[in-house]
């Protein structure tokens, strides 16, 4: 679905992501993780057609760059770390901004788009908040609420950053499950950048580890959460130890 | 299963139009020569094209409404119109609470034009108006020159900071030839006070066309800058392309603005307070902004000039003078009787 050949992005004379190589197939779930600054978001918005790479991106066959912008975003859904919530604006207003990218330039939303964005709403449970101002709800419902924006899209593609950096642990796993299940149900390609290892391993079909740029492992969790892999790119001991359930669980290790 | 409801725009934009039917009237009923409403209204139907009503008024009251008054008041509408309007439409571009149709330069290029002009002799004075236009124009246009090749693609910060030293260099240029021309002084300083006392006819149909397209093409922008409040980068991911959605919209606004400026002088505040009161009365969406805006700041200006000319009648207070006299006690009002909550961009 998403073939990086050689993707490179400079920040001025910075390299901040160099020669990644990576294929992605549908339906898969890809987590990045590594260290900051190790170019995860980059490569991301890069993906997202955000910043500009050396390097082919193909999405679906088609080099990223062939693509109008308008292409781009029917293909790809891109969920920043921080995104911007206006505080009057309504939820379903909000959501409906990711109809954005099938509507023309002087058109407006049809009953269709508006069909989309209320049968989502309700999808995640967000119906009865229709009206609300994003200024009033909480954490765990603007997760949600950015998904079903995300979604509105209708791109099988989703990018998502950092996606429960603000979360607790109860709403992280709920957020996860939900992508999981999106997923499942319309066949949706996920990449997301992630800090928690532990999460990453559980939810993502394979990883890929970022370090200075370049991806310095891809495979499956128990192929990359690799206690000495690990340890050398994020500069601390960590322990990696199987559950019951076969989960990877890092932990980091104290010098005592 | 609920179907999500489109903002409504209709109530706002009811409520305002009766404003400035309101206005209207008040404008054109008001002045120092004694002229009855109901014999206003009067002559005002009698020039209705199709009814071929006779309103039997006298005809020295019959000319002083249409021939002075009615211009004035439909001038002040216009020019307040495309003030709110692209104070609006900056706000939404440049998602800056603070940003006004002079933002970038367009008070300064007037300015400076209208300077020109003005020390270069009264025989010239019917240049006045296509000079402030073109000087408007001219700063912008090298304000956008400038700040859309710094930074990232065009960045908005990298526009108004071009703007600032823009603004900067002509007002310095302006206030040089004033300087040099010091017996000229006042006749500048009344110009950028801004006046709408010698308004005629000619002036509305001059200043028309430039507001009827800047007006049409904010208002078909209206969703694309409800996109734009998501920021640069998740509207580009939504397959919009910012920096055109902004130049559309920039030029759009200054051209109704450098209109305004080129026929009424520099008047302040309109930009800034009919916009976000609109915001804090009704809904920030762009598609009840911009249209409320215009008309709101239509029906503002027109009673603002009527409090100009009759507050210290005969004579006339600059129309600047009272839009922010009148203006900044009434949107703090709004502001501390509003709840919180409420987005100023």
């Amino acid at each position: 679905m998403i073939s990086l050949e050689d993707v490179t992005v400079h920040y001025g004379s910075a390299p901040a992501v160099v020669q990644v190589r990576e294929g992605i197939d549908p339906g898969e779930w890809v987590g990045l993780i590594g260290p900051n600054g190790a170019g995860k978001t980059t490569l991301l918005k890069a993906v997202a057609g955000l910043v500009a790479h050396d390097g082919v991106i193909r999405i679906d066959g088609a080099p990223s760059t062939a693509l109008g912008p308008k292409d781009l975003a029917r293909m790809v859904a891109y969920v920043p770390q921080h995104p911007e919530f206006p505080a009057d604006m309504t939820v379903g207003a909000y959501a409906l901004l990711g109809r954005t990218p099938h509507i023309g330039y002087f058109g407006t939303e049809s009953g269709h788009d508006r069909q989309v964005c209320a049968t989502l709403l309700q999808w995640l449970g967000l119906s009865s908040m229709a009206e609300r101002p994003l200024g009033t709800l909480s954490g765990g419902e603007l997760q949600r609420v950015v998904l079903a924006r995300a979604l509105a899209q209708e791109a099988p593609v989703l990018l998502l950053d950092e996606p429960t950096s603000a979360l607790d642990l109860g709403r992280r796993v709920e957020a996860l499950e939900l992508v999981d299940r999106l997923r499942h149900e319309r066949a949706l390609t996920v990449v997301s950048a992630m800090h928690d290892l532990t999460l990453a391993g559980q939810f993502a079909d394979r990883l890929v580890l970022m370090d200075g740029g370049r991806a310095v492992a891809a495979g499956k969790p128990d192929e990359v959460l690799l206690e000495d892999v690990l340890g050398d790119h994020f500069g601390t001991g960590v322990r990696v130890l199987r559950t019951d359930d076969g989960d990877l669980v890092v932990v980091p290790r104290r010098a005592r | 299963m609920a179907v999500l409801r489109p903002v409504s725009v209709r109530r706002p934009v009811g409520v305002a139009l009766c404003a400035l039917a309101g206005a209207v009237v008040v404008g054109v009923s008001v002045g120092p020569a004694d002229v009855s409403l109901p014999t206003v209204l009067r002559i005002l139907l009698s020039h209705v094209p199709v009814l071929h009503y006779r309103s039997g008024a006298n005809p020295v009251s019959a000319s002083i409404v249409w021939e002075i008054r009615l211009p004035r008041v439909v001038l002040g509408g216009i020019v307040g119109a495309m003030l709110a309007g692209g104070g609006a439409a900056y706000q939404g571009v440049f998602r800056n609470p603070l940003a006004d149709p002079y933002l970038l330069g367009v008070a300064a290029g007037a300015g400076l034009g209208a300077t020109v002009v003005l020390v270069s002799g009264p025989r010239l004075s019917e240049l006045l108006p296509p000079a402030a236009f073109v000087g408007a124009v001219a700063a912008v246009t090298l304000t956008y020159a400038v700040g859309s090749r710094v930074g990232r693609h065009g960045a908005t910060a990298s526009i108004v900071l071009a703007g600032v030293a823009v603004a900067a260099l002509l007002t310095a240029v302006q206030t040089y030839l004033q300087q040099q021309h010091s017996q000229d002084l006042q006749v500048v300083y009344g110009w950028i006070l801004g006046q709408l006392t010698t308004a005629n006819w000619s002036d509305v149909v001059l200043v028309l066309p430039y507001a009827a397209v800047s007006a049409l093409a904010l208002l078909v922008h209206r969703r694309l800058l409800d996109v734009l409040r998501l920021g640069q980068d998740e509207a580009d991911s939504l397959g919009v392309r910012t920096s055109r959605v902004r130049l559309a919209v920039v030029a759009a606004a200054t051209l109704g603005t450098a209109a305004a400026v080129a026929v009424s002088g520099l008047i302040g505040f309109v930009g800034i307070i009919v916009p976000h009161t609109v915001r804090l009365s009704t809904n920030s969406s762009y598609r009840v902004v911009v249209p409320v805006s215009m008309i709101g700041g239509a029906a503002f200006l027109i009673l603002a000039d009527v409090a100009a000319r009759t507050v210290q009648a005969p004579g006339e207070i600059p129309i600047g003078v009272v839009t922010a006299f009148v203006g900044a006690p009434f949107f703090l009002f709004v502001l501390r009787s509003r709840r919180a909550g409420k987005s100023v961009s």
